[in-house]
């Protein structure tokens, strides 16, 4: 599971929710795995807005990886200096900075393989294995 | 490798396990391709994108996805959902791309609200309809599903889900149960009245702009 992923993933019980204890979920006995994945400009800067960095930051410090700058870089970052915005249409073959670089091995390329996330709200853990993370719920948690 | 016409005449070469074998490989992969591209079609992602599809399976729709050429819009970059992890043990045999949970649509969408851009499923929501126990019902569950759906889309999002509704009730209680979650809601149907009859219901989340 991507690390973007979980900048997205909520515990599965409609009473956490909601509730910002919820998110983000804790890994825990996590084994990571980097899989290469082609560089796609356009997709880091849609989804750049959406992530929530505090618990991007949280992720990285409970994961042992280096820290992160206390804010999301801003889009114009992913670019190399003096692109100008009419450029990205060309941005493909423009060479992407060392942020967007640093951004995309984070988000796209590392991931659990292998261990458990924890709702820090109610304690539930749910399983990762093979980079497959077991949501399915018992009846009386849903 | 022998070509199979250079064996055997063609009646006794496919006997059951070979008409199986074309039937999961070929033509339920070709019906499936051509649903995710009508999807697809009808989503109108015009960059990449992150969608949700429920009810994944073997990654099929993602694989199509993923290859989205960057002069069409794509690729996308998407997360999978599927009850059946007999399935999803085939999507990690092909090594998709896409990330993949074992989950019950039926329990909910457990992404925060405004995740994706747009979501798909082909051939899963009538699933839901299937109450497994005493304590759930059809309507809970497409409840649960649309409303989680819903919220995870962002401003703007579009969700199509193509499904084989069993009869023109359940038709309704679907349709009904996606507008009551709060979407603006369409059914298309392909070739209806044939045999080859596809329903899609496209699904819309009001307050922003299709572009980005
Ligand atoms: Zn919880």
């Amino acid at each position: 599971m991507k690390l973007l992923t979980l900048n997205f993933l909520t515990c599965a019980r409609k009473t956490c929710k909601s509730l910002p204890a919820a998110f983000p979920l804790h890994p825990k006995d996590a084994e990571l795995e980097v899989v290469e994945t082609d560089f796609n400009a356009p997709f880091l800067r849609n989804i750049l807005g959406r992530l929530e960095w505090d618990a991007l930051k949280t992720l990285c410090m409970e994961l042992g990886l280096p820290n992160l700058p206390p804010s999301a870089p801003e889009p114009e970052a992913l670019l190399e200096p003096g692109a100008e915005m009419a450029e990205l249409e060309l941005e493909r073959e423009l060479e992407p900075t060392q942020t967007a670089r640093d951004l995309h091995n984070l988000l796209l390329e590392t991931g659990i393989k292998e261990g458990k996330l924890v709702c820090g709200n109610c304690g539930h853990e749910y399983a990762v294995k093979e980079g497959i993370a077991n949501f399915l719920l018992p009846s009386h948690l849903v | 490798m022998s070509r199979p016409e250079d064996t055997l005449p063609p009646d006794l070469f496919y006997n059951d396990t070979e008409s199986r074998k074309y039937t999961t490989s070929s033509r339920i992969r070709h019906i499936q391709a051509t649903m995710t591209n009508r999807a697809l079609e009808l989503l109108d992602l015009r960059s990449p994108s992150l969608v949700l599809d429920v009810g994944c399976g073997s990654g099929l729709s993602g694989e199509i996805l993923s290859s989205i050429s960057p002069s069409e819009g794509g690729p996308h970059t998407w997360i999978g959902l599927d009850i059946s992890a007999s399935m999803l043990g085939v999507a990690l045999e092909k090594d998709v791309d896409g990330d993949l949970f074992l989950a019950d649509a039926g329990q909910g969408v457990p992404f925060r609200p405004g995740t994706f851009d747009a979501a798909i499923s082909i051939s899963a929501v009538q699933w839901l309809c299937n109450a497994e126990s005493s304590e759930e019902t059809a309507q809970g569950r497409l409840g649960r599903f649309f409303n989680g759906l819903y919220a995870s889309l962002r401003r703007g999002g579009r969700a199509v889900c193509q499904f084989y509704p069993k009869n023109d009730d359940q038709k309704r209680m679907i349709s009904s149960s996606a507008i009551r979650a709060g979407f603006g809601a369409g059914l298309l149907e392909d070739d209806p009245g044939t045999k080859s009859a596809k329903v899609y219901l496209v699904l819309t989340v009001g307050g922003g702009d299709l572009s980005g």
